[in-house]
């Protein structure tokens, strides 16, 4: 067993870091408050190959291991939740389907700018208004074969990028008789007429990532912009969603690792009864917790990051890696809003924006009780 | 074009510096690339990235030094040289010139060196210019801009405290670069890959066909600056006005104006 970084992932964590430092950390409370995307840094990222996490190289991609695209949205994370959130679903849910299904013809079209940044980032569309959790019973948004067309109408909720994006992978039903073999991801571009999308969500937090509502009526695509075969859609949107996972438990990390370091910044800066907050039993013991608790989400995320680049299965690991990391964030959060009192309750610290981006990411991409249900299932059947 | 440049490794500018025994100590802080190093990099990359060709990395270090061409490498440097020898472990400037000079005559073919201005350890700035003069060739320092550069000259704009100065000289010249010249590129995935598995050949001081230069400079003692007295005094007053008005009379006072 070997539990260190390669060199490659160690410099590939600096680059990252220095990069996240200098062009998202100094703006995250700005973009919070604006709840605006920073579309400046894309470009940006697509330089360093941040766009690129899980694009093979023929496409302008980086050809990257699970374990550094996580070290990534790690570093994001500790940056900003909600640049992180936003490149996280561009990599993980706007780009992963069409490196996995795509057509030659299909990658060709949007992969390159998508990777460099230059068309805008990702997206990836299941969620409607009556369908989230239970996509298989609830999912309406229908897409049927007129000639050599696909006609979509309905609507989709909570769609992470959708205002950023040159395509979006929709989920749709293109059998209502087949069941789980009923559905089709199909992409539609941006521009195609029939295709509103809503105002940006008011959200609590990850406000720096757009997110919005969609409705189609009448839209019309080509046949041929179905992602490989019709009819396989649930099982696809499945497999994008185990790496998803991933990429969500490592982005509380990177939230978790930001707070913790605040709280022990201010820990060692502010005195009281006479000694500093960070020779006190009771802030003592509250970092040691948080500090194991992150190291464990760690274990967990890189885990499952390694299972999956192994080509082993890994679909038990990434839901406890998800379960365990997003709810320890939200308590690592807690604990640091603690330490720091009222001043972690004031916008004037980062830690009370840190709790809010946090709070998300036990819902966003398979709520905690959906883990639960994916590993109870495991667990069960031994 | 064949571009060297020549980089160096450095205690990172956030490590606390200490003596000990009469050596500089910067604890276990990480050591990085000196910052800038990282601009000569850049401004090696855009000349062949305009006029085509090739940039190799060139250190005077131990192991540790492996880190800056790594990084080196990793911004987009074809390849890179280490020349390792523990002969020349607190080796004065001119002993260091010695040999850079001595490895860029080995290379062969360069028609541009670059530097960074100075090293943030050391400060002396002094490298560029003497491997130039023991090169022959002309030396542009401060260099902001290269306002052009043909397969036998090259046109710089030198950032200098009096203002610009655009000097041309002849190639093969040694350039030293400022902060001016423009925001170094990070490393990409790909390039990190590819730096990550490069083979990086060290030479000694030998390989490069020189005797093993002595130092004319010695530290016979080296300790820290005496710490200077800093007292804080907060001006208070009911408006602005009368807080500036107070202040301007203590800083009269202090003779600082």
């Amino acid at each position: 067993m070997d539990f260190e970084l390669n060199q490659e992932q160690r410099m590939w964590q600096n680059t990252v870091h220095d990069f996240c430092d200098q062009h998202i950390r100094p703006y995250a409370a700005e973009f919070d408050e604006k709840a605006e995307p920073m579309k400046m840094t894309f470009r940006k990222m697509g330089a360093l190959g941040l766009l690129a996490l899980n694009i093979p190289e023929e496409f302008g991609g980086a050809g990257m291991d699970a374990v550094s695209a996580a070290i990534a949205i790690d570093e994001l994370g500790y940056a900003d939740g909600g640049t992180a959130l936003s490149i996280a679903a561009h990599n993980g849910l706007g780009c992963a389907p069409i490196s996995m299904f795509g057509s030659q013809m299909q990658k060709e079209e949007w992969l390159p700018g998508l990777s460099s940044g230059e068309s805008g980032l990702g997206a990836l569309a299941l969620t409607e208004p009556g369908a989230g959790s239970d996509l298989v019973r609830g999912l309406s948004t229908r897409a049927e074969l007129d000639g050599d067309s696909w006609v979509i109408n309905g609507s989709k909720a909570w769609i992470t990028n959708a205002s950023l994006a040159p395509v979006i992978i929709t989920l749709c039903r293109t059998d209502p008789e087949a069941g789980t073999a009923g559905f089709s991801l199909i992409l539609v571009p941006s521009g195609t007429p029939g295709l509103h999308i809503h105002p940006s969500e008011k959200k609590m937090g990850v406000r720096s990532s757009p997110t919005h509502a969609l409705t189609f009526e009448n839209v019309r695509v080509p046949a041929a912009n179905v992602l490989g075969e019709a009819g396989q859609g649930l099982y696809q949107t499945l497999q994008i969603l185990d790496g998803g996972r991933i990429s969500i438990g490592a982005l509380s990390l990177g939230i978790a690792r930001a707070a913790l370091d605040e709280a022990i910044r201010y820990a060692k800066e502010r005195e009281l009864f006479g000694k500093q907050l960070a020779d006190l039993q009771a802030t003592r013991f509250k970092l040691a917790d948080c500090q194991v608790e992150i190291d464990a989400a760690q274990l967990l995320v890189y885990r499952a990051a390694w299972l999956k680049e192994e080509g082993k299965p890994f679909t038990r690991e990434a839901a406890i890696a998800k379960l365990y990391a997003t709810e320890m964030a939200e308590r690592v959060c807690r604990e640091a809003i603690q330490i720091l009192g009222s001043y972690g309750y004031s916008r004037e610290y980062p830690v009370e924006r840190m709790y809010r981006d946090a709070r998300l990411m036990t819902i966003g991409e398979g709520t905690s009780e959906v883990q639960r249900m994916v590993i109870a299932k495991r667990v069960i059947s031994g | 074009m064949k571009i060297i440049v020549c980089v160096k490794q450095v205690p990172d500018s956030a490590a606390a510096m200490s003596v000990e025994d009469g050596k500089i100590s910067w604890g276990d802080a990480p050591l990085v690339i000196n910052p800038w190093d990282e601009y000569a990099v850049e401004a090696a990359l855009r000349l062949t990235e305009a006029q085509g060709g090739d940039v190799i990395a060139l250190s005077l270090g131990d192991e540790n030094a492996k880190e800056a061409i790594k990084h080196a490498l990793a911004m987009g440097c074809s390849e890179a040289i280490l020349v390792n020898d523990p002969a020349m472990a607190g080796a004065d400037t001119q002993a260091v010139a010695r040999v850079l000079a001595a490895a860029i005559q080995k290379i062969g073919g360069a028609d541009i060196v670059v530097f960074g201005k100075q090293a943030i350890d050391s400060d002396v700035g002094a490298t560029p210019s003497m491997v130039a003069r023991l090169l022959g060739w002309p030396a542009v320092t401060l260099v902001s801009e290269i306002v052009e550069c043909t397969q036998s000259e090259i046109k710089a704009s030198r950032a200098m405290e009096e203002g610009r100065q655009q000097v041309a000289a002849e190639l093969p010249v040694v350039l030293s670069i400022v902060k001016d010249y423009g925001e170094p590129r990070y490393p990409s995935f790909m390039g990190i890959r590819k730096a990550a598995r490069a083979s990086v050949p060290e030479w000694t001081v030998a390989d490069t066909g020189i005797d093993l230069p002595s130092a004319v400079v010695t530290w016979p003692n080296v300790m820290a600056p005496p710490e200077r007295e800093v007292t804080n005094e907060i001006i208070e007053g009911s408006n602005p006005e009368e807080i500036a008005a107070k202040l301007a009379d203590k800083i009269m006072e202090e003779k600082v104006l």
